[in-house]
């Protein structure tokens, strides 16, 4: 096959123009800023003197950056995991439903993952309400003492975590269900025909096949919940944003609420080089998890 | 034997499907709890009993959430800002992932490097330098502004790139035998046959555009310029402990994404699975 080589380049070149131009400006050249910046003690708007490292070295003792890491790995221990196998078990229900019914049933589980996030705070800070709240109506006639749960210190994350869950399981039971699908139905059957039980063709069949789904929906999960920033805010409005304070709270909290872009720049290089490190890991494993296809 | 495996088999099974339907009724119950609230009058709302059903149904709080907020203005501004990022991110995506997918030219290895690099960036880290950015070209509390930080996707890139790909390479050639320019190819051989892609791929887009928050909190400082995302949180002053006006505003703002899913929903669960990079 003939190609005009020129013209091919042309052209080439006239189609990646815009996104080029885009990502150069909106993505290269903020990244690399980033970097700079956190070398310097500039503040959030204007030029700063070169600090060498003394950025980062100041985080090893600053309690502030120690809880924010704390809270974000808490959290991260309390949303990946659990939420993965909730999405799991919610999608092994779904899957052996069929048709409109199944779709209408999926759409209720789905549903919450389509809505802005200061939606889903709204009704939540509204079903908890430590006055009004439903929740709290229940509590009461379980016997239980109601618990103002985003002003107390020990229930706020473990809440907001919850929160989460119900608002980003969608997402996950939609890989799952997807990763069902492309099992084929002749598999259960000639276990239906070993008389296996339900347990042993889950073990033995669904949670292998399953597996590379499962370890993708971990790692997407994982990048989601270190980035947590916007619910944390949210729920923490007239309440203790410092007690709760995560990481990307923490680059917000410096850089525009202390005017200290530098230092916040070295918080978010640290939070930057995490997901990377995490997200090449997902990608190792996409890759990996084609292959096996193949 | 085997019959009666069966019939144990059909009545767990039963249960199970039980289960799952009354799990997802109370997996959407905040959501009911949520719009029923916001139709009872004030007095209602706040019973120290459960009602699940008004006993007086009324609009006013959508009433006075329309006329005491400028939600009108905050929806104009989501609108834009969600049409804008869909429409750009669509058109310079496609036309990308094509070059890339079609097209030999140099420096299309470290293109398509720069794309997945951008993909495994956390852009939340990036606040602080979108602010510098934006403040410097003068575009705080302006739609460009808050749209700008939000055009990098670099997912429907791939996705695009991937559908390319499978396209067979005939499609190509026979057109380049007819003389086709490079541009004809895409727009009246690829094109109609990735519509379905470009649906789903610009509703996926316009909801997550219409969902963000971050940027948008921190772009916009004028109450006039905010995203309704944005504008719903920042006004609770407004509304004291008008729980039911708060969340007529919350109904309205999540009204456009969750008739968006539900109209389409085949089209989202696509997209979405796309972007995680599982074909379906």
């Amino acid at each position: 096959m003939l190609r005009n080589s020129r013209t091919e380049r042309l052209v080439a070149l006239v189609l990646v123009a815009p996104f080029l131009a885009i990502y150069l400006l909106a993505f290269v050249y903020p990244t690399v800023q980033m970097f700079r910046i956190s070398f310097t003690d500039a503040p959030l708007i204007g030029a700063g003197r070169w600090v060498g490292l003394d950025n980062y070295l100041r985080l090893d003792n600053d309690p502030m950056f120690r809880r924010a890491v704390w809270n974000t790995a808490y959290f991260v221990l309390m949303t990946v995991v659990p939420g993965t196998l909730i999405a799991l078990l919610i999608a092994l229900g779904v899957s052996r439903l069929k048709g409109r019914f199944q779709a209408i049933v999926l759409a209720l589980f789905f549903l919450p993952y389509i809505l802005p996030v200061s939606v889903v705070y709204l009704i939540w800070d509204w079903t908890l309400n430590f006055q009004f709240g439903i929740a709290m109506h229940v509590l009461d006639w379980l016997g239980i003492s109601r618990v103002p749960v985003f002003k107390s210190r020990v229930w706020f994350l473990p809440a907001v975590a919850g929160v989460t869950i119900w608002w980003t399981a969608g997402f996950s039971i939609l890989l799952f269900l997807a990763g069902l699908r492309s099992i084929s139905a002749e598999i259960y059957e000639a276990a239906a025909l070993d008389n296996s039980t339900r347990w042993t063709t889950f073990r033995r069949i669904t949670w292998p096949l399953l597996w590379p789904i499962t370890s993708l929906v971990l790692t997407i999960q994982l990048i989601l919940q270190l980035k947590i920033f916007d619910q944390v805010y949210l729920f923490s409005i007239g309440g203790r944003p410092n007690d709760n304070m995560v990481l990307v709270y923490y680059v917000f909290q410096k850089a525009f609420q202390q005017n200290q872009g530098g230092r916040a720049a070295a918080v978010a290089v640290t939070l930057f080089v995490l997901v990377v490190v995490v997200s090449v890991l997902q990608f190792q494993l996409l890759r990996f998890a084609e292959r096996r296809r193949r | 034997m085997n019959a009666m495996a069966a019939q144990r088999w059909n009545f767990w099974g039963g249960i199970i499907t039980a289960l799952t339907l009354v799990w997802a009724i109370l997996w959407a119950f905040p959501l009911y709890w949520g719009v029923i609230s916001s139709l009872k009058p004030d007095d209602e709302v706040v019973r120290p009993y459960i009602e699940l059903w008004p006993e007086t149904p009324t609009l006013e709080n959508y009433i006075a959430a329309l006329t005491t907020t400028q939600i009108g203005t905050w929806y104009i501004n989501s609108v834009a800002v969600a049409v804008g990022v869909t429409v750009i991110t669509i058109f310079i995506s496609m036309l990308c992932g094509y070059a890339i997918s079609q097209l030999r030219f140099p420096g299309r290895i470290a293109l398509w490097w720069l794309i997945l690099a951008s993909f495994m960036v956390p852009i939340s880290a990036l606040i602080i330098n979108h602010f510098v950015l934006v403040a410097n070209l003068g575009l705080l509390n302006s739609w460009a502004g808050i749209m700008l930080p939000q055009l990098i996707h670099p997912v429907i890139i791939i996705v695009y790139k991937q559908f390319f790909d499978q396209v067979p390479k005939d499609f190509r050639e026979a057109a380049v035998m007819d003389n086709a320019s490079e541009f004809g190819i895409l727009f009246k051989v690829y094109m109609p046959m990735n519509w379905g892609v470009t649906t789903a791929l610009s509703i996926v887009c316009f909801i997550w555009t219409w969902n963000a928050f971050l940027w948008p909190f921190l772009s916009v400082t004028r109450t006039e310029m905010m995203t309704i995302t944005v504008g719903i949180t920042q006004v609770n002053d407004a509304f004291g402990v008008y729980y039911a006006r708060q969340l007529s505003a919350a109904v309205l703002a999540g009204l456009p994404v969750a008739l968006a899913y539900l109209f389409f929903q085949r089209r989202v669960t696509e997209a979405i699975t796309l972007s995680a990079g599982i074909k379906g």
